[in-house]
């Protein structure tokens, strides 16, 4: 018989667990498990995992909630994250922002409808001499002007088209 | 040939930059001809990528490398004739940004390969420990770190050899050591260098602090923004481990440590302590009322000492050379070195330790250069959103605790950054506390609410929107946040208010009574026009426009409309005819 999806689930669930070990220290290695398999914290999943360590979902909820890297909506393709360390800040990071939040029709923190891109503020990359700093899909450009950052977001919009019109 | 050995600097900065494309690139034409190394962040920042060749004891720096100048290089090597340009520290500048610099912290950081342990052996690593373990009593070694001054680097700055006797002093069955890795102030990165650059210097802190104080466990509390560290420090442990300098009967002793990574997940308040053991603990990282001190009950309520990475990464050095070679550098109380990240609108970015006592205007004009826009400096911040600013009248202030204290900024974890008058002070107060208010675990109803009215009221000014009335509120509000949080993040959130209030009040009235930014900052406050009789219709100000404002037919004057324009400038920049400007 095929498998449902709850045993998929519990599978899944289980594995996580594996990985991280079980116990009230490890909500956070297993947050971040979940995360980094799923890209963010899908709400079926993480109530699973509840059940099998007998963590109750509202300590989980209220770590995740807690820490900024924790999301509980799916990412796009891309991710960039705009970095607003006070370098970036004191060289435009904001111009920056608004020129991509303009570009995809986002907001901080929103995934655009076609699902290609995700905009994100982060409070420091670490890379100041490089300010201001943009960061896609953990590649770091540095030194970005309103141009160059159009013709990035340009470029990539380019070759998802490429990409799509070979699939067809 | 052979003895020619090239460095590639990979630290994140550099990698950043373009380094391992450059090292990947110059890997597939070793051919025997040199010894090709990865090295991480030399401090020179401003230059990366950055490759040095070694050949005998002639040492030359190159900067900006990218694929182009790496083939140049490499034909260099091959005539035995190096390329003259692009040479970082030969220049006066340069000269002058190493000779007022001490690197202690920072010794191995830039010159061997993080990932070697054998490298760090052959700079005397482990040695220290070996001494500790062999010929030093505990007590001994309380002894030299209190003697060496030492104090904690992440800003508070509490006497080290303290807090470990208070560690070693405390009853448990089991006691832990924790090093603060969480690395949250924006604008700093330097232990996030020292992580990259030379991971077993904190292990081997770590480890003569665990025998010394009685601690066998502990924790490297990493910030998740840093994966290289994360994965630098992890290959570390395991190599230390394997050669008996960390883990079970330490150096064949009765002496066992066990040391482990955790990844924050980016709550800035976990670089408080408490904060940061509810973080390890598993739960939300909110602080709670001292005492009790972590020093008696912390970790799963067992004696917990925490110190911060420059801290730990003093100590091999410390107790190898003895005190005298740490506080040999002294001014008033402060004692030692320490590592800042100057970063800003300064010509020399970079990582940088110097001795205690020299001045700001020292370290932001021969370190640093001096201004790398031409305009003139304004003001340094230092110790980011818990500091202040200094302005550039008291750069002349030398840097001890006492000294950066008494103008209201602090010392902090090591950020620097440089201002110029492009920077609106008003503007960099309510950065700061637009990030405490975001950062705020919402604990303490003042630093809940209180940033919060103190965050509307700076935005408010900012937008012209402010009365004078909104000043004396916010010195009210500022006082008093201050004054009842309980911990580092509220206590030191007004910082950045209460010293643009300080030094820079005009800017605040400015904007109040008269509805200007001065530094044109602010875009409520300024307006951006095109000069018709100087616009000759080149539309470059059309296509750099991120909203599209601009408007116009071609080699005809354009205009911009006021609606839709955020002010951003980037018009402004681009115009060849200095037709643009703000109003």
């Amino acid at each position: 018989m095929g498998q449902c999806c709850c045993d998929g689930l519990k599978t899944e669930a289980e594995e996580i667990i594996k990985v991280t070990g079980v116990g009230k220290e490890k909500t956070i290695p297993i947050l971040q498990e979940i995360q980094s398999r799923k890209g963010y914290i899908p709400e079926d999943l993480l109530n699973k995992v509840a059940e099998i360590t007998g963590i109750p979902e509202s300590k989980f909820y209220g770590v995740a909630t807690f820490y900024s890297q924790f999301r509980f909506t799916p990412l796009g393709k891309y991710l960039i994250k705009v970095c607003n360390g006070t370098a970036c800040f004191v060289s435009g990071a904001d111009i920056l922002f608004d020129t991509l939040s303009e570009l995809l029709g986002v907001e901080d923190g929103e995934t655009t409808e076609d699902g290609l891109f995700t905009l994100e503020t982060v409070a420091c990359l670490g890379c100041c001499s490089l300010a201001p700093v943009v960061m896609i899909d953990g590649r770091v450009y540095g030194k970005q002007s309103v141009d160059s950052i159009r013709k990035l977001i340009a470029k990539i919009r380019e070759e998802e088209k490429t990409a799509a019109g070979e699939g067809v | 040939m052979s003895d020619t050995i090239v460095k590639v600097g990979l630290g994140s900065c550099g990698i950043a930059a373009g380094a391992l494309d450059v090292f990947n690139h110059l890997e597939k034409d070793v051919k025997g001809s040199f010894h090709l190394h990865q090295t991480s962040c030399i401090g020179l920042c401003f230059a990366e990528p950055i490759v040095e060749v070694h050949r005998g004891d002639e040492r030359t720096v190159y900067g900006n490398v990218d694929i182009k100048f790496a083939e140049k290089i490499m034909e260099g090597i091959s005539t035995g004739q190096l390329p003259a340009e692009n040479r970082v520290l030969e220049e006066e500048n340069a000269s002058k940004y190493l000779k007022r610099q001490v690197k202690f912290a920072l010794k191995n950081c830039g010159i061997i390969d993080p990932e070697s342990i054998e490298e760090y052996l052959e700079r005397d690593g482990y040695k220290a420990l070996e001494k500790a373990v062999s010929t030093m009593t505990p007590d001994k070694i309380i002894e030299v770190m209190k003697d060496s001054g030492l104090k904690g680097r992440g800003g508070a700055g509490f006497l080290t050899g303290q807090k470990w006797d208070f560690l070693r002093k405390a009853k448990g069955e089991k006691k832990y050591l924790v090093c603060n890795a969480d690395e949250g102030d924006p604008g700093a990165f330097m232990d996030r260098a020292i992580l990259e650059g030379d991971p077993h210097t904190v292990i081997e802190g770590m480890t003569i602090a665990a025998y010394t104080t009685g601690a066998s466990e502990g924790y490297v509390y990493c910030r998740a923004e840093y994966p290289l560290a994360v994965k630098r420090l992890k290959k570390a442990i395991a190599d230390a481990e394997e050669k008996k300098f960390l883990g079970s009967n330490i150096l064949g002793k009765d002496f066992s440590f066990h040391l482990h990574v955790k990844e924050g997940a980016g709550a800035f308040v976990c670089g408080e302590e408490t904060a940061l053991i509810a973080s390890i603990e598993g739960g939300r990282g909110m602080p709670h009322l001292r005492p009790p001190f972590p020093a008696e009950s912390g970790i799963n309520n067992y004696p917990t000492n925490i110190n911060n990475v420059e801290t730990y990464a003093n100590v091999s050095n410390i107790i190898y050379n003895g005190a005298e070679s740490f506080n040999i550098y002294r001014s008033k109380n402060s004692y030692g070195t320490k590592v800042f990240a100057l970063a800003g609108k300064i010509k020399n970015v970079g990582l940088v330790e110097i001795p205690m006592g020299l001045t700001i205007r020292e370290v932001v004009e021969e370190i640093g250069g001096g201004s790398s826009t031409g305009r003139k400096l304004k003001a340094v911040q230092m110790g980011g959103p818990a500091g202040g600013c200094i302005p550039e009248s008291l750069f002349d202030t030398p840097i001890t605790y006492e000294d950066i204290n008494a103008t209201g900024a602090i010392m902090g974890s090591g950020g620097l950054i440089v201002m110029d008058e492009t920077s609106c002070m008003v503007d960099v107060a309510r950065y700061f506390l637009q990030f405490t208010q975001l950062e705020s675990c919402g604990k303490c109803t003042f630093c809940r609410i209180g940033t919060k009215r103190m965050l509307e009221i700076l935005t408010r000014i900012t937008e012209g929107e402010g009365t004078l009335s909104d000043i004396d509120l916010l010195e009210s509000l500022s006082d008093h946040v201050g004054r009842t949080s309980l911990c580092g993040l509220g206590q030191l959130a007004p910082n950045p208010v209460k010293t643009t209030l300080k030094y820079f009040r005009d800017e605040y009235l400015a904007h109040v009574k008269d509805k200007k930014c001065p530094a044109g900052v602010c875009r409520s406050l300024i307006e951006i026009k095109i000069d018709a009789e100087k616009c000759t219709g080149c539309t470059a100000c059309v296509r750099v426009c991120p909203v599209n404002a601009i408007s116009g037919e071609r080699k005809q004057p354009h205009v911009i409309d006021q609606e839709k324009c955020t002010r951003c400038g980037m018009c402004i920049e681009k115009c060849r005819f200095d037709a643009i400007d703000r109003f």
